[in-house]
């Protein structure tokens, strides 16, 4: 299946009085990663919420294959497009299994009629997060990184090409927070997923987006690929930190250096 | 001089997927799991069932006089049986099928309450609205010597009042849940003393009465009280019952539920609605019977475990409870006790287990 276009088209969007994010235009590529990243409060949860139909835009429309997501049936849109949200619950005592199994909610009628086509989609979930030994387990029981991978699980059974996700590491140690970036590669690389995601840290969305986006005040400051956009003049706009920008040896991406005030070298102070 | 080598290596892609027959292996097994506790899950259900109906039939057939089942199938049919004509016709038949009625309406309100708030001591018992109910009932009872639908009518209206109240009292950016229920437990204090006032007004005290709306009670029961409670459980069980999937998604957050598909706003509206439908209508007709809406849901819970939803098995066991209950206050005890005290019995202990248990866990209610 080829991957879906999904552009956002004169947005307008806030909460009440307020606005967030006014007249903006945006093309995601598709089958490509991409990450937001930004200063806190500059408008990146809020572009991914409305994205996926949690925020409903003053004006303006996200469309998915040139179709407004605001007018589509809301499961047939769970049918494209997946989210995975900042802080997702697990009911309490739920199973890896069962809560995997809630990704297929979209594919079920009214009375939850279980089929082989779920089951196949739930084993490939499994497998494919490397879950499978995790099945039987209590979702409350595992740790931070397994838990992610059983959110990304969840997300994937629900079969959409394309998949928002809103910081997946947070909360997550080094390490983990490269098993789960490395893991929505693989799927990217594999599966042609299209991936959109808010990052934090802004080295690893360096290294791990094919397309960055850095949003501020609401609007994009620079698009394009990483090795491109992200210098020095454009991290001390959008994030307002003085830094250097190095090629990171291991994997000529980008790498930035931020300074501070302390423990900086003589020729090094900007 | 750049001493990096210009080429990076090759990704080393883990292999997503893994041979065919491991992963027909896998879907199997799934599917096996699955096939089990679908007929567990039927199991339980028909036990349920079963007792729910043992103890209709007994209800029926036993107490200071015992009949055959031969003779109340009789009455039933429209037959003039000596004594049992009015024994049972007149007076377990209607108590029985209200008890049935409230108890189903009681339970699945209850736990339709206690997932859409994520929280079992958000059961409309413990938040007010059943108390708001019986307020209404018993206002226009007593105060308005009032009867039939427009009783009904008052109970659901402060019903859906009191729901309106808790929600705007707690609402601050969005409902949370655990101070909804803190305001609930103050205003079900003041209608709870509300209710005594109205009683305290009546030409004579009614212990009867009074009892009926404090604690719930089926004495005097009679057939037009349950008409207008079947009927709501009839239209409302079903809107619920349709409403299952969406609600179990709302357990795992608003976010997730919408990303799966579910009209978040559209599903907790209808929820409320219906719940407190149900529960103002078996209120008007029962009183609110103490604790079965809060108990029910996660006895259901219990028992059920992860074999899929909890709302039929909890209207069960809300059915149970109440039929159970009023059986044992009317003829197990030496002295009759209303079934509103058995049940409140029963709840009270578990009320306090459960505040504890949140206490000790350091977690908020």
């Amino acid at each position: 299946m080829p991957p879906r276009e999904l552009t956002v088209h004169n947005l307008k969007v806030g909460y009440g009085e307020r606005t967030i994010i006014d007249g903006l235009e945006l093309a995601i590529p598709p089958g490509e990663i991409t990450c937001i990243v930004g200063p806190n409060a500059c408008g990146k949860s809020t572009l991914l919420r409305s994205m996926s139909r949690l925020l409903r835009p003053k004006a303006g429309q996200v469309l998915l294959d040139g179709k407004d997501i605001h007018r589509m049936q809301p499961k047939t849109l769970a049918r494209m497009l997946g989210l995975l949200p900042q802080n997702p619950i697990a009911p309490e005592g739920i199973t890896v299994a069962d809560l995997v199994g809630r990704g297929r909610q979209p594919h079920q009628g009214l009375f939850a009629r279980w089929s082989k086509e779920d089951d196949a989609a739930m084993a490939e979930a499994l497998e494919v997060t490397n879950t499978v030994e995790l099945a039987d387990r209590p979702v409350d029981e595992l740790s931070g990184g397994q838990r992610q991978r059983v959110w990304i699980a969840m997300a994937l059974a629900q079969g959409t090409e394309t998949l928002l996700l809103d910081e997946p590491t947070t909360f997550l140690d080094v390490s983990h927070q490269l098993d789960v970036l490395d893991l929505l590669t693989d799927l990217n690389r594999q599966r042609g997923t299209t991936v959109v995601m808010v990052l934090h840290d802004l080295n690893l969305a360096a290294r791990y987006s094919d397309h960055l986006i850095a949003l501020r005040d609401g609007s994009i400051r620079a698009h394009g690929k990483p090795e491109d956009i992200l210098t020095a003049k454009v991290v001390q706009e959008v994030f307002g930190l003085h830094c250097q920008v190095i090629v990171d040896p291991s994997t000529l991406k980008p790498l930035i250096l931020p300074a501070g005030r302390h423990h900086m070298l003589e020729h090094t102070r900007l | 001089m750049n001493t990096i080598s210009e080429t990076t290596t090759q990704p080393r892609v883990q292999v997503l997927t893994s041979s065919t027959e491991e992963r027909t292996a896998l879907i199997n097994q799934l599917g096996s799991i699955r096939g089990q506790r679908a007929r567990q899950r039927r199991i339980i259900l028909a036990v349920l069932s079963l007792l729910v109906l043992s103890m209709v039939i007994a209800s029926l057939c036993l107490g200071q006089t015992n009949y055959s089942p031969a003779q109340v199938w009789q009455v039933i049919q429209g037959h003039k049986v000596p004594g049992a004509s009015f024994t049972v016709g007149t007076l377990r038949l209607p108590r029985t099928a209200i008890a049935l009625i409230a108890g189903l309406s009681f339970g699945l309100a209850g736990v339709s309450f206690q997932t859409l708030l994520r929280n079992p001591l958000a059961s409309p018992d413990v938040i007010g609205i059943s108390t708001g109910a019986s307020a209404a009932a018993a206002f226009a009872i007593v105060m308005l010597s009032l009867s039939g639908t427009v009783v009904f009518f008052f109970a659901i209206v402060a019903g859906l009042l009191v729901a309106t109240l808790i929600y705007l009292l707690s609402y601050k950016g969005g409902a949370a849940g655990t101070r909804l229920i803190l305001v609930g437990i103050g205003v079900a204090a003041m209608l709870e003393s509300l209710i005594s006032w109205v009683l305290t007004q009546a030409g004579q005290w009614d212990l009867q009465e009074a009892t009926r709306w404090l604690t719930g009670s089926l004495n005097g029961s009679t057939w037009a009280e349950s008409i207008p409670a079947l009927i709501a459980l009839c239209v409302l069980g079903p809107l619920l019952l349709s409403q299952t999937k969406y609600l179990d998604s709302l357990q795992m957050g608003d976010d997730t539920a919408a990303a799966l598909g579910t009209r978040v706003e559209r599903t907790r509206i209808l929820v409320i609605m219906a719940a407190v439908g149900l529960i103002s209508f078996a209120t008007a007709a029962t009183g609110p019977i103490a604790f079965v809406a809060f108990l029910s849901g996660p006895i259901a819970g219990r028992l059920i475990g992860n074999r899929g939803s909890k709302l039929i098995p909890a209207a069960l066991i809300g059915a149970l409870l109440v039929l159970v209950a009023d059986f044992a206050g009317q003829y197990l005890l030496g002295t009759r006790f209303p079934v509103g005290v058995i049940t409140g019995v029963l709840g009270a202990p578990y009320l306090v287990y459960l505040i504890i248990r949140t206490n000790r866990a350091g977690g908020s209610l």
